[in-house]
Order: structure tokens, then C-alpha cells, then sequence
């Protein structure tokens, strides 16, 4: 993992002094909100319903147990004892008081972390695959690269101020976990035909008022031209987008409003007006970076407990179907560890909870931790004979949901009860579809299912690439959700269709149950997933299934 | 014709707590909305906000919301201002748990 050196650890102590100062003066009455906004904006700190909020980035989702320690200490000091984990792998902190921001900054740089730029119109936390550097289908481990442009982007003078936020999303593997095809730049590492690692890089991606799916600009980037290439992609950006109105100031439309191949052109351009600047030195300090994220000494050991305790045990043994991915090492298994337990708030751990999940990195993880966009815990390297001891911790401490991936395990923001933006809640929206395929006993029955449920358009919940997606929007001083289907945010990224009329708080959650009900009566086989059901059949069944007296007067008629 | 003039309270978060306070007709910033001062005249209210809003040094961002007269006090219209009278709804946190 990733050490800061002593010049990240200057700027980052530099910075949390400057924003102290910032807060003494606007207590002291010598800076007025609208002075001190974009300051503590630039730090991470927003003003929510009820209380301040800190977003503190987790960059590529990526922690050591002291960090998530870390974590805890910040939830049970500063806040009420959790923590909420982001679509943005960023740990968001809902009850901070003001004069302890400056402390909680402190304590975060003590384990080499911030909150800088998880606002504003800046480069946002680089986000990427949370199976980075263990999944089996990986080409190579993206995050020195994510680190590299970490470093590239944060406080880049060029890019303080760009026309709207600007995200990156990057994974080392074909297979997309990262909705690479949702940011503004995504970066999937592919082969070329000589067999290289090299970076297909789409553009223009975004969901949000206006959900596009990101084009591909190049097919095959080398390694060493990713720095120059993106610089060139955001400087371009920087000049070219709009900054007449917020709502079509992000690359997507700046894309979709000159074409592909005037961008195209004019980023190739630019890359080829600066290539020569970079000299070389970012390779350098990306051998620097890669020296960091050395894959851990694997260990040998005998598998043959956990087939015994998965024989021995159900429990264990569903836990086991659902909650495991290939690892790249023999004998090795990727734990993702469900933070959604059904009725729970999707994302939100406690300070407990994360300090089990820490030593469980320390006892059997090799120290790492990942947090997934899908708001879960991964433990990326854990070694099959240690599962049944992982298993029975995280029992322990409530975190055994055998949920990944099914329907209960869905992303949702914290909506209207939290955030200020919101135009309808999600949370309980979520906690009462988990809550009832709970009690219907059909979750697994149902198999593999994303829903994604947004508070309002910004969509930070993901719902257009939901296979379920809910809107919650104020319709008349009412709740009221719209639902989309056949979204995916995979490498095959679509954007979901609007299936009809939205729905009021009470009826949103048997609308839900309706669809479901429909896709298991019309699925082809047990095999047949919702969303491959969905493909085959289209809207009408749902729609006939959601909306069923409106059919019943059409066949009237 | 201008819409006629609703029933209004002011209403801000507090600059160093974040909570939602409302602002009294005795000059003071409550936490518990019925206490708020209930303005159903335009100027009035016009006059209250820039009161409220020469106190930056107390609160951030105030603002004009319509609300109704109830038993004990101002009530909310709208669910987003009932939401910030109580505090989420996945946790007995905020108000609910505190006023």
C-alpha cells in the first residue's frame, strides 16, 4: 500500500493548518459564509439537514487496518459511533461539529489521509476496481496508476477550478466492477494484439440529470502516455466546457455537444503539445508508486478445512456462494463483506464493526482493506483455510450477511434523510425492500439483482445503472419514485428505461415486489438473471406487472 | 396579481452545531420549530429574514419556508421541513432523540 512521503505529508499537514485558520476566522466572525463556503467545500465539509457533513476520501478504495481504525476512532469521537461508506468509495461523517473539523483533518493525516477534493469543481477521488490487485481476471493492478493520478490531480493549479466536478474511475480487468463507462474519464486496462497492458479510455460518461454512457476516445492507450493523454483530456475540458449553466458544464455534454471526433482531435492535439514535457518523470515516480503495491507473500497451506466447514456447515456455506470472488492466487479467496444486512442503512458501519473488520486485515488479510462503490467491506486477500475463523468473527459482530449481489444488497445515498440536495429519502426505501424479500424467504431464489435507489436526479445512488433503479423526486410536495429497468453499469454499460408513472412512498416498495414476482414467473430457467430476462422479454410484462389497472382498462377497451 | 402571501417561519442551521433552528419572535434561535415566531405579513417577514440574516456569526444560511399554525406552535408544510424538525428516519438521531 501506498506511504506518504515526506512532501504528501507536508501538504497535507500544511493544508489541515490552513483550513484550522479558516475555521477560527469564521467563528471569530472575520470570515463570512460566503467567504468560507469554498474553503471548507475545498476540504471536504459540507452543511447538511441537520448537522455538517466531512467526506473524507478513501483513495481507490483502498485501506490498511490502521487507517480503518482510524476510521473508527473518528465515528465514536466526532460523530454517533458509525460511519457511512460512499458510491465513491469516501467515508462520509454525518454529525461533525464545526471546531472539531480542524482535529478530525489531524487525526485522518496521522494515517496518511484527507479530505481534500471530494468537492468542488476539482478532480475527485480516483475510484477503481475493489478487487484491484487480487481478482483472477485482473491484467495488472490499477491503483499505482490511480495513485499516480492521485498525485498528478490534487492541487493541480490547472485544474482548481474546472467547469464542474470531473471524476476517473480505473480497473486492471476486461470485466468492469469500477462503471468505468459512468465517470467522466474511465479507464479499463486491455491487451493490444502484441499482448501489452495498455488502457481503452472512454470519455464523457455520467449519470445525473442527463445519464450518457461513456464513448470510447481510444482504443488502446499505452501505459507510459496515460499521465500526458488524461492531462490532455482535462485540459481540453477545462477550456472547452461550459460554464454558463451548472447543468451542462460536465464533459458528457461537452462531448455530446462538439462530437467525439472534434474532442478526440483536439485532445490528440494537446497530447502531443505537452507528451514532451513530461520527460519521462512520471514514469519514475510511477516505478516509485508500483514498488508500494507489491502483492503481498501469499502463503501455501492446505484448503481442506474449508471444504469440511462448508460440508459441515450451511450457514457457512451460503455465506461462502455469495460473499467469495476468485483471487488470483492459489488457495486465496476475495471476501466482500456485506455492510447491508437486511433492515440496515446500506453503507453504514460502526466503529465496532470497523475495528473487527480491521483485525480481521491484520489476523488474516495481509493489512488491506477494500470499500466497494457498492458500499461494502473487502477483505482482498484472505486465504481459504482462514475462512471459517473470518466467518465466525464477522458473525460476531453482525457483518455474516450472505447478501452479495442479491437483492438486499443494494446502494443507496442517504437522501432526504440527510442530504441537502435530496428530493425524497432512500434509506428506508432500501431498508424496506431488503426487509421484505427477507420475510418472503425469496432472496436467493431470486439470484443475482442490483437495485440502486437515488435520493434525487444527481444520482449518486447509481440507479440508472441499476437492474432495478428508483428515483425518489418531489412531485407536489410529495414523495414520489420513478423506477428504471435494464440499467447496467458494467462494461456493457446501459442506461435503465423509465418504466411508467412514479410511485408514492407506501406503494414503491410492493411495486418492487411486483416486478420481481413477474420476473419469476416469466424467467426461462432458474439460470435466467433478472437482468438477462429483461433483455429477453423487454419492458411490457413489467409494465403489465406494475401498472396493472391501467391494463386491465386497455384490454376494456 | 401577486400569490397571496403564505404563512412563513425563519429558519437556518446553527454555524457551529449545523442543527436546524428556527427563528422566535423574541429574537431567539430555537431548536423546536413550534416555538418559532409565525410571520403572515410580507414586509414583516422581509424585515425578519434580514435580521436573521445580519447574524452570520450565529447562523448559516437562513431562509423563508412556509409553514401553518397547530396547537403548539408553527408546524412545517412541506416533508423536507418536517424531516429537519426530527432528524432521519433510519436513526433515532437529531432532534427527535435530543428536543
Amino acid at each position: 500500500m501506498y506511504v506518504y512521503n515526506d512532501f504528501d505529508e507536508k501538504f497535507v499537514r500544511e493544508r489541515t493548518a490552513q483550513f484550522r485558520g479558516q475555521v477560527a476566522r469564521r467563528i471569530d466572525g472575520s470570515l463570512t459564509e460566503d467567504e468560507f463556503k469554498p474553503l471548507r467545500l475545498m476540504n471536504g465539509l459540507y452543511l447538511q439537514l441537520h448537522a455538517y457533513m466531512l467526506r473524507v476520501a478513501i483513495p481507490y478504495g483502498t485501506l490498511s487496518s490502521t487507517q480503518m481504525d482510524q476510521l473508527a476512532y473518528l465515528a465514536e469521537t466526532y460523530d454517533k459511533g458509525y460511519g457511512h461508506f460512499t458510491t465513491r468509495q469516501n467515508i462520509q461523517y454525518n454529525w461533525p461539529k464545526l471546531a472539531d473539523v480542524p482535529d478530525m483533518l489531524d487525526a485522518l493525516a496521522d494515517v496518511g489521509m484527507h479530505a481534500i477534493q471530494t468537492s468542488g469543481n476539482t478532480i475527485r477521488n480516483v475510484t477503481a476496481d475493489h478487487f484491484a490487485g487480487a481478482a483472477a481476471d485482473e491484467i495488472e493492478d490499477p491503483r499505482p496508476v490511480a495513485e499516480l493520478l492521485r498525485q498528478w490531480s490534487t492541487d493541480h493549479p490547472e485544474f482548481q477550478f474546472l467547469p464542474r466536478k470531473f471524476k476517473i474511475a480505473i480497473t486492471g480487468s476486461p470485466n468492469d466492477r469500477a462503471v468505468t463507462r459512468a465517470h467522466d474519464i474511465g479507464l479499463r486496462m486491455v491487451r493490444n494484439d502484441a499482448g501489452e497492458p495498455g488502457f481503452e479510455v472512454i470519455v464523457g460518461g455520467g449519470l445525473g440529470r442527463t445519464p450518457m454512457v461513456g464513448k470510447v476516445l481510444r482504443d488502446f492507450l499505452p501505459k507510459a502516455d496515460l499521465l500526458p493523454y488524461v492531462e490532455a483530456i482535462v485540459s481540453v475540458y477545462n477550456l472547452l466546457g461550459r460554464r454558463d449553466n451548472k447543468y451542462k458544464a460536465r464533459i458528457k455534454i461537452t462531448v455530446h455537444e462538439n462530437g467525439l471526433d472534434k474532442i478526440r482531435e483536439l485532445v490528440d492535439a494537446k497530447f502531443e503539445q505537452i507528451k514532451a514535457g513530461f520527460a519521462g518523470f512520471d514514469q519514475q515516480l510511477l516505478a516509485q508508486i508500483e514498488q508500494h503495491f507489491a502483492a503481498p507473500a501469499f502463503k501455501q497451506a492446505s484448503t481442506a478445512g474449508f471444504e469440511a466447514a462448508k460440508a459441515a456447515n450451511p450457514a457457512f456455506r451460503s455465506w461462502s456462494d455469495t460473499n467469495l470472488t476468485a483471487h488470483k492466487a492459489d488457495g486465496y479467496a476475495i471476501v466482500s463483506v456485506s455492510i447491508k444486512k437486511q433492515g440496515a442503512t446500506p453503507g453504514d458501519a460502526t466503529a465496532d464493526q470497523m475495528r473487527v473488520l480491521a483485525q480481521l486485515a491484520r489476523d488474516y488479510g495481509h493489512d488491506e482493506l477494500r470499500i466497494s462503490h457498492e458500499q461494502n467491506v473487502i477483505l482482498p486477500h484472505v486465504h481459504k483455510s482462514d475462512l471459517p475463523a473470518v466467518y465466525a468473527a464477522l458473525r460476531e459482530a453482525d457483518l455474516a450477511t450472505a447478501n452479495i449481489g442479491l437483492i438486499s444488497d443494494i446502494i443507496a445515498c442517504p437522501g432526504m434523510d440527510y442530504c441537502a440536495l435530496a428530493t425524497a429519502r432512500s434509506i428506508p426505501v432500501a431498508q424496506e425492500i431488503a426487509t421484505r424479500f427477507d420475510e418472503l424467504k425469496l432472496e436467493h431464489e431470486i439470484g443475482p439483482l442490483k437495485i440502486k435507489i437515488s435520493g434525487c436526479i444527481n444520482a449518486c445512488g447509481h440507479h440508472h445503472v441499476g437492474h432495478i433503479g428508483i428515483l425518489g423526486l418531489d412531485r407536489a410536495g410529495v414523495e414520489n419514485y420513478q423506477i428504471t429497468l435494464g440499467g447496467d453499469g458494467t462494461e456493457d454499460a446501459v442506461v435503465g428505461e423509465r418504466a411508467g408513472p412514479g410511485f408514492a412512498y407506501d406503494e414503491i416498495v410492493p411495486a418492487i415486489e411486483r416486478i420481481v414476482l413477474a420476473y419469476l414467473e416469466l424467467r426461462a430457467s432458474d439460470e435466467e438473471t433478472f437482468l438477462q430476462a429483461y433483455r429477453r422479454v423487454g419492458m411490457a410484462p413489467f409494465k403489465a406487472a406494475l401498472y396493472p389497472a391501467q391494463e386491465d382498462k386497455a384490454n376494456a377497451a | 396579481m401577486s400569490r397571496a402571501f403564505t404563512p412563513k417561519v425563519i429558519t437556518a442551521n446553527r454555524l457551529l452545531e449545523g442543527d436546524a433552528v428556527w427563528l422566535t419572535e423574541d429574537d431567539r434561535w430555537s431548536p423546536d420549530m413550534a416555538q418559532a415566531e409565525l410571520i403572515d405579513d410580507e414586509a414583516h417577514a422581509q424585515i425578519r429574514l434580514l435580521h436573521a440574516q445580519g447574524q452570520p456569526d450565529v447562523v448559516v444560511g437562513p431562509y423563508l419556508v412556509d409553514a401553518k399554525p397547530g396547537d403548539d406552535g408553527p408546524l412545517p408544510t412541506h416533508f423536507r421541513e418536517a424531516f429537519r424538525t426530527r432528524g432521519p428516519s433510519n436513526y433515532a438521531h437529531g432532534k427527535q432523540a435530543e428536543v
